[in-house]
């Protein structure tokens, strides 16, 4: 393997910011490449900026340079300049650490986040001058694993990874690494890359889908079925019990560009508890798993020591949650008064708020909050029980405290929306706006409104997506009506991405097709709104015979199959039927940190229960759900350090 | 306290700009450790100058930045600057020298230097070409180019900016700072036409490639290279921090810039 940068070096004065294609950032590795070593090439499939802060794919990156057999380098998805200049000059993709061509490497592994990048690794693929499609490759050509959200609907791009891993990648990467770096000391003879390929599959986590039949009747779907008796009908997520064991990554990159989120990232717990009804992330990553407050502190000082960093974000679905949050906050501001901290999910209510005030001394610029919906009763549908009190005490609290701008994220096409529940969105701005004038002339509110997108393994997941003329039509209502409200600034996401993203969400194999079309036809970036074309992916699903109706739009019914029936987050079906029916009747569904358990899986499957650090419920109360914590609970919670066996529970909330 | 720090800019960081460069700095000062000054407002940010811009892909052997103190530091921290600062810089951005200048009635950096000198490697012609060409730019009055400035096209000469410049047929090729002259093992294989420039900075600086570009259409840049500052005074004239005399075996561009 030779570095291609004497080639690359002459393209890159004639590139956009070329500093995101050298490398040499702080925490970099410097692999040193060995035949008994499996080589991994970890992409993430869009731009340097979005793509270097994951926070997944250091965590690996870390993990497997730590290996004896393993070396990783790191590539993302180069800007549309770069490739030109690439296919050109006839340059393959190649990684930032020794700038090696990404094809002589063993696993191109990519994070999969977001379902608009699906293009992208097919031309990042491509540009490894690797074939696209499973069945071309041969044994010189490197696996192609992907891990991420995405993976939970693995089958729109079953044709074209070879291997998918659910859930927590700390421990299966090792796991894989072994059988991959077996398959290089073996030589990778012919006829060799089936039976690494089956090994694979019996890894616990791994889903290799040409090792699976998918049956059809019409347009519907049958079953996915393996073709051998040793494959596993069911692939069950990975779950790493302890956060606590894996305090990675412990040398953030620090870029020499700048890229998004550039701060220093501490991940205080992974899971979350609320059962937002929309939140794919919310479901798919449970049990709870908190780190230790003392582990957070000690990673956000050594963090901020290393990279000099002056603004440290604690991250979580719900940083507010953390039990340990006083304690870890008191712990950093004790640090430098320079320093700034950022909670990125902030929670709905005064407390945040507070705490917020605490942490950002200097530059209340803006604060973020999320109610999702703008009724009550459409709270209830998707299980966010924020009161409309709390988010009142919550934008009071902003204003009062010198913050100059609120913003409000908000999705509409949620199940059962009426127009009065749209409309609602604006009447809470206004109420905001209206709240702000007390303190300040000039008050503005953002609000930013997404469709919505129904994901697997949510108790949405068998509701028929919004059109995009209907999200359009709630659009218009929205701004017409924000028009009229001095003081409201509406923001929304282009319905008609949103349409494509439900594609491929909930899509199954045969969706494939229509993603190789578009990316055939230069449909990369589609996350991008200036590269994004919804004709394209219109032209490649009439090519294909498929129906947006029937993938997107369509309500699914409770005995139908669907393309991800075969791979297994924790969570059983009927609880998430359950769920959905309750729904429907707008029924919220309190924390179960603070209630008897709803046997949801997550936490008995793996034989985990949520990990917390403290057995008091989070300061703050209950949290704007209005659930009374007052009196004790018996919880099934582990505590950190000393972890409850089942059968002696937690008393919680007695103090 | 104000502390003047020289710096180079070698290898792949050529390509980082300098907005992303003074971002670098800001992380290394505080993870140096020094009591450095912070503006008010807002968004406090540590209080430190740099000097002329360098362009993207350009490098350079001879950066500078000024930076304020809120504490005098010590004879013995001033010393381990230049090593503290290498150590918490990317590879390629090395420290070379570090001093204290007045704070008090010195004028900013970028106002104070008045010419820079250049190695630039040239495309397009060869050696003979280049002789002429810039036989041709030194016996002109007057060389106008026309360049945009604050949004409008202007029409400029350049020829006064032009303090030297000449075809470097003897040493071709290495531009190192601390160059041992005869027997220099730095030359590359194939140098091509490498010039060597001498470019005023007041009261606007003329670009490497605005140079290049009046040599004629035919000329693309290669290496481009800052290889000093200077300062003009009554006596002729100096770097605002020179480097220390001999070799520099502790630099580290070397690994990053292969």
């Amino acid at each position: 393997m030779s570095s291609v940068w004497p080639r690359l070096e002459p393209l890159l004065s004639r590139v956009e910011r070329p500093a995101r294609y050298i490398g040499c950032e702080d925490g970099a590795q410097t692999p040193v490449h060995a035949p008994h070593k499996a080589a991994w090439l970890l992409i993430y499939p869009d731009t340097y900026e979005v793509g270097l802060p994951n926070q997944g794919l250091q965590i690996l990156y870390e993990i497997l340079n730590e290996r004896d057999d393993a070396v990783a380098e790191r590539t993302y998805a180069p800007w549309t300049d770069l490739e030109s200049e690439l296919r050109t000059h006839r340059v393959p993709l190649f990684s930032l650490e020794n700038h090696l061509p990404a094809g002589s490497f063993d696993v191109l592994g990519f994070n999969l986040a977001a379902e608009l990048t699906y293009t992208n690794l097919l031309n990042c693929v491509d540009l490894a001058g690797v074939p696209v499609r499973v069945e071309e490759r041969r044994e010189e050509h490197p696996l192609v694993i992907a891990g991420g959200h995405c993976t939970y609907n693995p089958e729109p791009l079953a044709d074209f990874v070879d291997a998918f891993v659910l859930g927590d990648g700390e421990e299966v990467v090792s796991e894989i690494n072994e059988v991959v770096a077996d398959w290089k000391r073996s030589g990778r003879t012919e006829g060799s890359r089936v039976q690494v390929l089956r090994r694979l599959a019996s890894v616990p986590g791994v889903y290799v889908p040409s090792m699976y039949a998918v049956t059809y009747d019409g347009p519907r779907l049958v079953a996915i079925e393996p073709r051998y008796p040793d494959v596993p009908a069911r692939i069950e997520k990975r779950t790493i019990a302890s956060l606590e064991d894996w305090p990675y990554p412990r040398q953030q990159l620090v870029p020499l560009t700048e890229v998004v989120h550039d701060r220093l990232n501490v991940e205080v717990f992974r899971g979350c508890t609320r059962g937002c009804r929309f939140c794919q992330a919310g479901m798919i990553t449970r049990p709870v798993r908190e780190r230790s407050a003392e582990q957070v502190r000690s990673m956000v000082a050594d963090g901020l020591r290393r990279s000099g960093y002056d603004e440290v974000a604690l991250t979580s679905l719900s940083t507010a949650d953390f039990s340990g949050i006083e304690a870890v906050v008191g712990g950093i501001m004790g640090l430098d008064d320079n320093i700034t901290v950022a909670l990125p999910s902030l929670r709905v209510d005064a407390f945040t708020v507070g705490l917020a005030a605490q942490l950002q001394k200097a530059r209340r610029a803006g604060l973020t909050f999320a109610p999702e919906a703008g009724t009550w009763r459409m709270r209830q549908v998707i299980n966010k029980l924020i009161r409309e009190e709390d988010l009142y005490a919550a934008v009071d609290g902003a204003f009062s405290s010198g913050w100059r701008r609120v913003k409000l994220y908000f999705l509409t096409g949620l199940p059962t929306e009426t127009d009065e529940d749209t409309l609602g969105i604006t009447e809470l701005a206004r109420n905001c706006v209206a709240i702000g004038q007390r303190h300040q002339k000039g008050t503005s509110v953002t609000v930013s409104v997404g469709g919505f997108v129904p994901k697997p393994f949510t108790p949405f997941q068998w509701f028929g997506q919004n059109t995009v003329s209907e999200l359009e039509r709630k659009i218009n209502l929205l701004r017409n009506d924000a028009r009229k409200s001095r003081g409201v600034q509406l923001r929304w996401h282009d319905p008609k991405a949103t349409l494509i993203e439900g594609l491929m969400s909930r899509g199954d194999r045969r969706v494939g097709a229509v993603i190789e079309e578009v990316w055939r036809n230069g449909g990369t970036f589609q996350e991008w709104t200036e590269h994004f074309r919804l004709d394209r992916w219109v032209d490649a699903l009439a090519n294909a015979g498929l129906s947006a109706d029937w993938y997107v739009h369509r309500h699914r019914t409770e005995d139908e199959a669907l393309p991800w029936d075969h791979v297994s987050a924790g969570l059983h079906k009927d609880f998430l039927w359950q769920d959905w029916r309750d729904a429907l009747d707008a029924v919220g569904l309190p924390d179960c940190r603070w209630t008897p358990c709803y046997d949801c899986g997550a936490c008995t499957g793996y034989g985990i229960e949520h990990v917390v650090a403290s057995a008091v419920p989070p300061a703050g109360g209950s949290q704007g759900t209005g659930q009374d914590l007052s009196v004790g609970h018996v919880v099934p919670v582990s505590l950190l350090g000393r972890r409850a066996a089942p059968s002696e529970p937690v008393e919680v909330g007695s103090t | 306290m104000r502390v003047r720090a020289r710096f180079t800019k070698l290898g792949k960081v050529r390509f980082v700009s300098h907005r992303d460069l003074a971002r670098i700095w800001e992380r290394a000062l505080r993870r140096a450790d020094l009591p450095v000054a912070y503006s008010g407002g807002f968004s406090p940010r540590p209080r430190f100058h740099f000097g002329l811009a360098l362009s993207v892909a350009h490098e350079s052997w001879a950066e500078y930045l000024d930076v304020d103190l809120v504490d005098d530091i010590d004879e013995d921290t001033l010393a381990s600057l230049t090593e503290r600062f290498s150590a918490v810089l990317p590879m390629g951005v090395d420290c070379t020298a570090v001093a204290v200048v007045p704070s008090i009635g010195g004028i900013s950096l970028q106002e104070a230097v008045t010419s820079s000198t250049w190695s630039i490697g040239l495309d397009g012609g060869s050696l003979d070409d280049a002789a002429a060409a810039v036989d041709a730019l030194l016996d002109a009055q007057s060389v106008f180019i026309t360049r945009e400035r604050k949004g409008k096209t202007v029409n400029d000469d350049i020829r006064p900016y032009v303090r030297s410049l000449s075809l470097d047929r003897s040493q071709v090729g290495c531009d190192r700072a601390d160059c041992a002259g005869a027997g220099c093992e730095h030359v590359p294989d194939d140098p091509g036409v490498v010039l060597r420039a001498e470019i005023g900075t007041q009261p606007r600086t003329l670009r490497p490639a605005e140079l290049i570009g009046a040599l004629g259409p035919m000329w693309r840049e290669r290496r481009v290279v800052r290889l000093a500052q200077w300062i003009d005074h009554e006596d002729g004239r100096q770097e605002p921090l020179a480097l220390p005399a001999g070799p520099l075996p502790w630099l580290r561009t070397e690994t990053c810039a292969t």
